[in-house]
């Protein structure tokens, strides 16, 4: 070769700078497909950030670890696509910090579970799996229905959000715990919600229990995963890669 | 550094001339078939660069000469699989209920494709076999909430129950005793009249007046229900959310008023006609 192997190993400045070339190379490679994500997401409509409802089921969802067991991404498969719906988009979760893509599938994909089942099946699948699904191996999550939702810092999490990238704007976090209310309490009005944050699923969602708990807003967010854009409308030669 | 090269006399392999303290290293190459195999990958990586997207840039990548991909690949393997369905598919997008049962082999197909679209998207909630749970209907029997021909399957499955389609099937149970209606103690005299109705309990002349006034307009006089309003028959011993006392003063109570989502905004009207004619096969179709 070129350079003697010897050669490089009896000189450290050599080794260095050799060194330093290597692991650029996989710097690159790793940060390159960055710089282009404006061409990677999809331009499509109706992807908007996550009213403060489903931010927090979400963050019930990660504490819970349900990605160790199901993802969030349908891939551009037959079987998949047959199953779940359309295949994910990327657009579809550039809000989501982090995202949900997950890589283990012991259940099935959650991308499109949003309006799939009612409400008070999620409640009583989530109470006690077996009670609807006899074959599932899902954990059960009784304690949601209890636990009140602690909602305090609602609107500090949404400012937190803005700044890693997510749009929300002054308006949506100033009115973030009204818009919390909003969205589950059947006696408030949602119209300002609605305008806010489009096609959002308002309602009591746990309709077992008094109060705002941790299930309604678990699934208030399974209730909209993968229903804000409307696939239909997309033109095909918008989805080509 | 010695570099002097010697044969190493127990395995008979030449050192690489190396020598620290006296230890000497044996050069023991890989072998050749793993050397090769090495050469392999690297020649197909090269040619999958080239054939396949492969390389990003600033802008976009590589589509290489294939111009491979995946939803491309998607889109013609999903329209080749149409194509042959077609020629089923859309003698059942054509056909009404009747003309299909009555063509054997066109009324197969139906029935398997429903039954394979039941296991993705009912199943859930239905069971697998459609014996359903508490709180989820069972379709394998002829107690019907909105009805058990096909007509009303159909379109129960199209625009589902409860939901926020504008045509789906609407009706609401008052929550009697939480929103204030009936007294708890009215509410358990008339659960005993419910239950009476299925000779599980006895009946006082209050709960009989209270059923009247309140339960008749849409589970009727005789307690036999209406498939117009989803009401249930109270008389024949099933219950969906289950028959025990506190179970039907809850419902009572609290109102329980299920929800199905409408499948019609999911799946396409083939799909919708085969699932109604599978369910309709499940037992109790009428």
């Amino acid at each position: 070769m070129f350079i003697r192997h010897e050669a490089i190993e009896k000189n450290a400045i050599l080794m260095l700078v050799l060194t330093l070339i290597t692991v650029s190379i996989g710097g690159i490679v790793q940060i390159i497909p960055l710089f282009t994500i404006e061409s990677t997401i999809e331009r499509v409509d109706g992807v908007r950030p996550y009213t403060p409802l489903e931010l927090m089921g979400r963050n019930i969802y990660v504490r819970e670890g349900c990605y160790l067991c199901h993802s969030q991404q349908i891939r551009p498969f037959k079987d998949e696509v047959e199953r779940y719906g359309h295949y994910s988009l990327a657009a579809e979760s550039m809000y989501d910090k982090p995202f949900q893509w997950g890589s283990k599938r012991t259940g099935p994909d959650l991308a499109r579970v949003g309006g799939r089942y009612s409400n008070d099946w999620h409640v009583q699948h989530l109470t006690s799996p077996r009670a609807v699904v006899p074959e599932s191996v899902m954990p059960a999550y009784p304690f949601l229905a209890e636990r009140k939702l602690e909602a305090r810092d609602i609107a500090r999490h949404l400012k937190s959000l803005r700044s890693v990238g997510v749009p929300y704007t002054d308006e949506m976090i100033d009115n973030a715990a009204a818009d919390l209310d909003a969205q589950v309490n059947p006696d408030a009005d949602p119209t300002a919600l609605l305008k806010r944050y489009p096609r959002a699923v308002v309602g009591k969602f746990n309709s077992q229990a008094e109060g705002v708990t941790e299930m309604d807003a678990l699934v208030a967010y399974l209730q909209m995963l993968g229903t804000l854009v409307r696939i239909s409308d997309i033109p095909p030669e918008r989805l080509r890669q | 550094m010695p570099t002097k090269i010697e044969k190493d006399s127990i395995s008979g392999r030449d050192t690489t001339g190396h020598e620290w303290d006296g230890v000497k290293e044996l050069n023991t190459p890989l072998p050749t078939w793993w050397v090769y195999t090495f050469y392999a990958t690297i020649l197909f990586a090269i040619a999958y660069c080239v054939l396949y997207p492969a390389i990003p840039s600033l802008s976009g990548h590589t589509t290489g000469l294939l111009g491979y991909t995946n939803r491309a690949a998607l889109t013609q393997s999903l329209a080749e699989q149409n194509r042959e369905r077609a020629k089923f598919v859309d003698r059942i997008r054509a056909s009404s209920f009747d003309q299909i049962r009555k063509d054997p082999e066109l009324f197969n197909f139906a029935v398997s494709g429903g039954r394979s679209a039941f296991q993705t998207t009912c199943m859930q909630c239905h069971g697998a076999g459609g014996a359903g749970s508490t709180g989820f209907p069972n379709l394998a029997d002829d107690d019907w909430l909105w009805g058990g021909k096909i007509d009303q399957i159909h379109q129960t499955i199209q625009y589902g129950i409860r939901n926020s389609n504008d045509k789906s099937r609407n009706t609401l149970m008052p929550r009697f005793g939480a929103d204030g209606l009936l007294t708890s103690q009215q509410v358990g005299q008339v659960t005993d009249y419910v239950l009476s109705l299925s000779g599980k309990a006895k009946a006082t002349p209050e709960g009989a007046k209270i059923f009247q006034e309140q339960c008749v307009a849409c589970h009727q006089a005789d307690g036999k229900g209406n498939q117009e309003m989803g009401a249930p028959n109270l008389t024949d011993g099933l219950w969906l959310y289950g028959g025990s006392r506190d179970a039907v003063y809850r419902t009572i109570f609290y109102a329980r008023n299920g929800s199905m989502p409408a499948w019609g905004e999911r799946l396409d009207d083939a799909t919708i006609k085969m699932l109604a004619l599978y369910v309709h096969t499940l037992g109790g179709g009428k």
